[in-house]
């Protein structure tokens, strides 16, 4: 367990860690998000004492980390960082095992260790090991930088927007790679990042800091349902032109101009209605506009009688997501049930848009192309 | 030319070895003083913010210069010659060790600190190695202009290939001049490839090549 | 200053610029060279490294032989020795300039000639004055060696003192020689980076 007692770090006068108080449980995903210049890296590299602080105390496991020796903290304690920092004059092997060595591990153990993570890695002993930092593509470059990191087994490992500088799609492959890694390891892992969609992808908590303090620390749900602050609702307004799929939600995707009738609206009406519009569904809501259920052209056709409401139609039952559903599970969603349209719900029941196989095709062409659609037609 | 051999054949092979022994104790003495003066220069920034740029005004003093001042010193003796000759060879390998270290990309030294290294570890592991070409290029300069400076030792009578030559010019004969002039050719562009190749087998591959 | 007059100063500066006009003609002419016909450009290095490495005072002797004790064989010897930076910053600034604005040299009709007087060689213009700066600093001490080929300059005042064991006149040759060495430097340092400047400009905007 890693605590934050009061931790206070000023350069000059200016304070940029501001009595942060923070507990991080064995194993926990925490990541680390807020506007550039709120303390993240000095929050960070305050643990591995790369950077002195001012005021308050830092444990792990109840050991002060001022009484460890830095050189032997840091052992213990993987480190990634945005810039990689492959040492370009050691081999990938030699990179890997730098750890190791410092900790004089034998020859045979490192070995070992080094293809036994390159394994994890996918990444062939034989092809990789002898290379050096600068014959791997950037991607590569920053896998090696994770084993690097981990190769000695350290419990607690530091990132400081170690995907920051990769393309989106390799970013994306690495962030899964980090998540299925770390479900293996369980290592305490602390993540900055300036990137919410990285946040609530990775996360088990995230923590989010303003002018050195933390405005909220919650799990991604939450923070996504009730955000603290207006300014985190802000980063996660970024999230809706998010680049890569996995982190898109319905409410980036859905289309917002839906048909909605009343319950009370008579059957006759709705099949006027639908028939204007050419579509052969309606979305039915109460008098406070909150969600009932649809209602099919084919269904009123063969059961409904002219004066009754339309809410005799409606199926109950019928499927909706939320505003903040992943867009990539309500798509799986559209497929497995083969409907044409999910209704996609505010909090509070009312109806946002719709999700139709459109949007999805729109969606999945906008992360492949990556042009700037507009799913709100 | 074989006669030349027959006369001057010994006395040619001596100076040679004179001359090499001049430079490679005063380029040897140099590069130690230099590595270490600039690690600890790089570690002191706000002294080498003042010391770096006259060193760069000192490397533009002649060699002969340096001879010439220890000469009023110490006399004739051989040291005279090898102290003149360190002083002026440690300028550039001071100078390049410290634009070196300094150059080092301050991400990797994060990097090494963070993965736990000392201060030795790093400049050991990382620094050093990161900073090897222009160390090796401000040794070769060193190197190179060195043997030339040394065959003005002759000139305060100290031996060496300079004596042919100088001794050559002086009374016109061009066969000394010839004589000296190309065994010390000889021994700068061999010291020269003798550092090239010594670099390009300890340079790892990953730093070989433009990056 | 009774040792020596201001006289052998300028021969030490004539010496030094004439040299440098010649090496940055013919290091002008080797580094285009090397860059038009590729061929040549190892065997031109290796010749120009070659010549740099060679002890000064044998270089200066064996021409000596062919010219005498003159002005001549100090600055045939000077200029040989400060071809290496010019040949080499002419040949790596013409090999730098973004391929775009050659192309779009060719796209202008420019013959092969036209593009390298009208477009290369003045965007080159920059690396091949740091060549020349640097040939200029390293030959005003170089031509220290000029005194012991009879071609005069600072050295024969910093022999004779020497020989006389005159420390006072040693220290104000040495502090004449900086001098000179940093007045170059940090001046053509100067316009230097004023070229940089108008050609950063330049550059970008006929990239844009
Ligand atoms: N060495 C330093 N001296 C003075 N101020 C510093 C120093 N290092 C950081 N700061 C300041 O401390 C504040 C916090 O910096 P920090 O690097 O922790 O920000 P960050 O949250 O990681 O930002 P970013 O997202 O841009 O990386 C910033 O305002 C920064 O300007
Ligand atoms: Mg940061």
């Amino acid at each position: 367990m890693i605590v934050y007692e009061n931790v206070t770090k000023k350069y000059g006068d200016v304070t940029v860690v501001d009595n942060l108080s923070l507990t991080i449980d064995d194993g926990e995903f925490l990541v680390l998000i807020g506007p550039s210049g709120c303390g993240k890296t000095t929050t960070l590299k305050m643990l591995n004492r790369l950077i002195k602080y001012d005021e308050g105390n830092i444990y792990i496991d109840d050991s002060n980390i001022k009484e460890i020796n830095p050189v032997e903290l840091r052992r213990n304690i993987g480190y990634v960082i945005q810039q990689i920092g492959l040492f370009p004059n050691m081999t990938i092997e030699q990179n890997i095992s730098v750890v190791p060595s410092l900790l004089k591990w034998s020859k045979e153990k490192q070995h070992k260790r080094v293809r036994e993570l390159l394994e994890i890695a996918d990444l062939s002993y034989e092809e990789n090991a002898h290379k050096y930092p600068r014959e791997l593509s950037g991607g590569q470059q920053q896998r090696i930088g994770v084993l690097r990191a981990i190769a000695a087994g350290p419990p607690v490992v530091l990132m400081d927007e170690p995907f920051g500088a990769l393309d989106p799609i390799t970013r994306d492959i690495l962030q899964d790679e980090l998540k299925a890694l770390n479900k293996k390891l369980h290592k305490t892992i602390i993540f900055v990042t300036h990137d919410m969609g990285e946040a609530v992808k990775m996360a088990d908590r995230i923590v989010f800091m303003n002018e050195g303090k933390v405005l909220q620390a919650a799990s991604p749900e939450e923070m996504l349902e009730n955000p603290a602050h207006p300014m985190i609702s802000r980063f996660m307004g970024k999230l809706s032109y998010s680049r890569s799929g996995n982190d898109l939600i319905c409410a980036d995707v859905m289309r917002l101009k839906v048909l909605t009738v009343p319950e009370t609206k008579k059957t006759l009406e709705c099949i006027e209605l639908m028939k204007q519009r050419e579509i052969d569904s309606v979305i039915v809501v109460d008098k406070n506009n909150k969600y009932k259920g649809r209602a099919n052209i084919e269904d009123i056709m063969e059961h409904g009688k002219p004066g009754e409401p339309i809410i005799k139609m409606v199926k109950l039952d019928t499927p909706s997501v939320m505003v903040n559903t992943n867009a990539k599970d309500a798509f799986d969603h559209l497929i497995a049930t083969n409907i044409d349209y999910l209704a996609v719900l505010n909090r509070d029941k009312t109806v946002a848009g719709i999700i139709t196989k459109t949007s999805m095709t729109k969606s999945l062409a906008s992360v492949v192309w990556g042009d700037d659609n507009d799913y709100n037609d | 030319m074989t006669s030349f051999l027959d006369k001057y054949g010994d006395m040619l092979l001596k100076a040679s070895l004179v001359h090499l022994q001049y430079v490679l104790t005063s380029v040897g003495i140099a590069f130690v003083i230099a590595l270490i003066v600039g690690i600890l220069l790089s570690r002191a920034p706000n002294i080498s913010r003042a010391v770096i740029p006259l060193l760069g005004i000192f490397q533009t003093i002649p060699g002969l210069i340096f001879i010439g001042v220890l000469f009023i010193y110490l006399g004739i003796k051989p040291i005279t010659v090898l102290v003149a000759l360190t002083i002026y060879a440690i300028f550039p390998i001071l100078k390049n060790t410290y634009t070196g270290i300094i150059g080092v990309d301050p991400s990797l030294k994060e990097a090494a600190k963070g993965c736990g290294m000392s201060d030795m570890q790093i400049l050991f592991k990382v620094e050093l190695p990161m900073a090897m070409n222009p160390i090796i290029s401000g040794l070769r300069m060193a190197t190179i202009y060195t043997v030339s400076w040394a065959v003005l030792a002759a000139m305060i009578g100290l031996g060496g290939l300079g004596e042919f030559v100088y001794r050559g010019i002086e009374t016109n004969n061009q066969v000394l001049i010839i004589g000296g002039a190309i065994p010390s050719a000889i021994i700068a562009l061999g010291l020269g490839y003798l550092i090239d190749y010594v670099h390009k087998k300890i340079t790892p591959r990953g730093l070989q090549g433009g990056a | 200053m009774s040792m020596f007059g201001w006289d052998k100063v300028g021969e030490h500066m004539y010496l030094v610029l004439m040299a440098s006009l010649f090496a940055a003609l013919i290091g002008l002419i080797l580094g285009i060279c090397c860059y038009l016909f590729k061929p040549a450009r190892n065997p031109i290095m290796w010749l120009v490294d070659v010549l740099q490495t060679v002890p000064a005072l044998a270089t200066l002797g064996l021409i000596m032989i062919l010219f005498g004790p003159t002005k001549t064989t100090v600055i045939i010897g000077l200029t040989l020795y400060s071809l290496l930076p010019i040949v080499r910053n002419t040949y790596v600034g013409l090999e730098n300039i973004d391929p775009g604005i050659k192309e779009a040299a060719v796209g202008m009709g420019m013959t092969e000639m036209q593009q390298l007087i009208k477009v290369e060689v003045p965007l080159a213009f920059p690396m091949i004055f740091t060549g020349i700066r640097i040939a200029i600093v390293n030959s005003i001490g170089t031509a220290v060696f000029g005194a012991f080929v009879g071609g005069g300059g600072l050295g024969s005042v910093i022999n004779r003192a020497i020989m006389i064991q005159d420390m006072d006149t040693l220290m104000k040759v040495t502090l004449i020689l900086m001098l000179m060495a940093v007045i170059f430097d940090y001046g053509m340092g100067y316009i230097e980076k004023r070229l940089n400047q108008d050609q950063g400009m330049a550059t970008a905007g006929s990239s844009a």
